[in-house]
């Protein structure tokens, strides 16, 4: 009895944390298909904010943005970010803690203080524009890439790059057949943390991004003094079913036989 | 051949970093450009693909939410805005800091549809008319569902006689709460008289249980939900409400209220005066003006525009207010610093439980 009791409850707690996560995501999807503007309203279902959200030039361009933005910048940290991870390991002991160290800075530093840092940099050398976003977005996307891949490194067994080396394999060679496979899933992780910190970012795009250009969340906070439009609910919609299909692949998807990882 | 792959892939990086580089700098020698700085939602982006299209002149076109936001980004000078658009009290704190340029409108083709009065209004901030384009204005005052109250409603006075205890919201935003009680008690909004604002003060703290909420940008929401009865709101939120929920009314209390413009102004960083020009003219060009009124839904200073509106608009009090109402409606104007202070410590004293 006691056991059922106790069952109950921690499957009811379960529920209750999947309801508060998830509640508002399912409110959000189902007023993408409200036919009135306001939220309180229930005009009906109508796939009108769809149609809307496709024809709609400065929302489809932001959401380019975005994406270019978050591919460009984590594909540059990650090459940024593996060299580097490779360089710090084979740094000695006193040069390896400082280089760690000051990759964490930028993780852990409040991405006002970066975002306003950066800014004041970049106004003395450039016009603030879609460069100083992207550069920005590396800047603070390299610390994620060497974070995953140095364990990796760690783990790594020099000694088969070596020996790839005796038996005659020249440096880059080797590199891309002995090193590289033995990093990938580093590095793979490495790059979509990089992706999704770009994507997520407002504060410091906010403080970086020059007149005319615009990322979805910097957006939408230009959306908040007249209320945020329903092609936003509609755009939120696709971008969660993306991800979830998304998961939902990866996760039932038979795995392959993981060749070279 | 792998070294090959690696030396392109880098090369591939480098370039496309470069072309966005080269990009941006190119179209900048080329074409002219416009920098505006604007509220978010405040423009049809059509108007701004119109105008790039008739004249050439292509807009980088940036957006704020508040008078304060944008003010700061304005003044941190990462980018040299050449236009931008903001309220009565902080286009008269960047005309006193001398951050505008001056516009000669009377050069403007379109600038008869611009009704004379709002040039009249815009002098409280700038008295000579010298620095500002008046865009879009409306006033504050009370929203109430006809189902839930009794009798008339005409007077800030049903916010604080307690007739609808808990039904009441007010504006999170200390102006615009003492501009109420101001009001309400007879005096001007831009009262400097420190027993004035003591009057204020009492009267809302005396309100302050009757108050179901203090909100910004919920006002509306909970209002069409049906969650309260009597509220203080902008005009334009106003006539966005009683289209969503037809119960919802709008009236400017008799006592007089704040009449708010938002206006254009030229930045001292524009050096292409000529196209800074164009584009307040286009503005005020009838068709165009018809554009941005059916995007944003506020009250237009463009006359041709009020002209062609329908019997209906025309009829609505948040978009026309009737003959008289306008008579006792203050411009908000910037206070004294000790002013200020004495606010600020009141309206900490106010929403502290």
């Amino acid at each position: 009895m006691v056991e059922r009791v106790k069952d109950f409850i921690s499957r009811f707690y379960l529920a209750l944390i999947i309801v508060f996560l998830y509640a508002p995501i399912a409110v959000l999807i189902v007023l993408s298909f409200n036919d009135s503007r306001s939220r309180v309203v229930w005009g009906g279902f109508t796939l009108r904010w769809y149609q809307v959200l496709f024809s709609n030039h400065q929302i489809m361009d932001a959401l380019w943005t975005t994406i270019g933005l978050a591919l460009l910048s984590a594909g540059i940290a990650t090459l940024i970010g593996v060299l580097a991870a490779l360089g710090i390991q084979a740094m000695r002991r006193r040069g390896y803690q400082v280089m760690m160290m000051f990759t964490n800075i930028p993780m852990l530093n409040a991405d006002i203080v970066t975002g306003i840092a950066l800014m004041l940099w970049f106004v003395r050398f450039m016009p603030l524009g879609f460069t100083s976003v992207l550069l920005a977005h590396i800047t603070f996307n390299i610390p994620y890439v060497i974070l995953s891949v140095m364990p990796k490194i760690k783990q790594m067994n020099l000694s088969v790059y070596e020996a790839a080396r005796d038996l005659g394999a020249g440096a880059v060679y080797a590199f891309f057949k002995v090193l590289l496979p033995q990093l990938m899933s580093g590095i793979v992780a490495g790059f979509f943390m990089a992706f999704t910190m770009s994507m997520d970012d407002f504060v410091i795009t906010y403080f970086t991004k020059g007149a005319g250009v615009n990322t979805l969340s910097t957006m939408i906070y230009g959306e908040l003094k007249k209320g945020i439009k329903p092609e936003m609910y509609a755009l939120s919609t696709l971008i969660f079913v993306t991800v979830f299909a998304l998961l939902l692949v990866v996760n039932f998807l038979p795995k392959k036989k993981e060749k070279n990882l | 051949m792998k070294k090959r792959a690696l030396a392109m892939l880098l090369a591939g990086a480098f370039a496309c970093t470069s072309l966005f580089v080269g990009g941006c700098a190119k179209e900048a020698e080329t074409k002219e450009t416009l920098t505006v700085f604007n509220y978010g939602e405040y423009l049809d982006p059509e108007v701004i693909e119109m105008f790039t299209e008739e004249t050439g002149i292509r807009i980088l076109y940036e957006e704020a939410v508040t008078p304060e936001d944008l003010y700061t980004k304005y003044k941190s000078g990462a980018i040299e805005y050449d236009l931008l658009c903001t309220s009565d009290y902080m286009l008269e704190k960047l005309i006193q800091e001398g951050e505008l340029k001056e516009i000669d409108t009377s050069s403007f083709e379109h600038i008869g549809n611009v009704g004379e009065r709002y040039f009249e209004f815009s002098k409280s901030f700038d008295p000579e008319n010298k620095y500002t384009l008046p865009y879009f204005w409306g006033t504050v005052g009370i929203l109430y569902n006809k189902d839930k109250v009794k009798g008339e409603i005409d007077s800030w006075e049903v916010l604080f006689n307690g007739d609808y205890a808990g039904e009441v919201i007010m504006q999170n935003s200390m102006r615009d709460s003492y501009l109420v009680a101001l009001k309400y008690l007879g005096y001007s909004l831009n009262t400097t008289d420190p027993e004035e604002l003591k009057e204020a003060q009492d009267v809302l703290l005396a309100q302050k249980p009757d108050v179901q909420a203090y909100l910004v940008d919920e006002v509306r929401e909970e209002m069409v939900a049906e969650n309260a009865a009597v509220a203080v709101i902008y005009s334009g939120e106003a006539y966005l409400a009683h289209d969503y929920n037809d119960k919802l009314m709008y009236a400017v209390p008799k006592e007089g209220s704040n009449l708010w413009i938002d206006a254009w102004g030229v930045t001292k960083y524009c050096d292409n005066m000529d196209a800074a020009q164009k584009f307040l003219d286009f503005l005020c060009r009838e068709d165009v003006a018809q554009m941005n009124y059916e995007y944003i839904y506020y009250s237009t200073v463009n006359d041709a525009v009020v002209e062609n509106m329908s019997e209906e608009d025309k009829a609505n009090g948040a978009l026309i207010p009737p003959e008289g109402v306008l008579e006792d409606c203050e411009v908000l104007k910037q206070l004294d610093q000790d002013t200020t202070d004495l606010m600020n410590d009141y309206w900490k004293e106010l929403k502290a439980d």
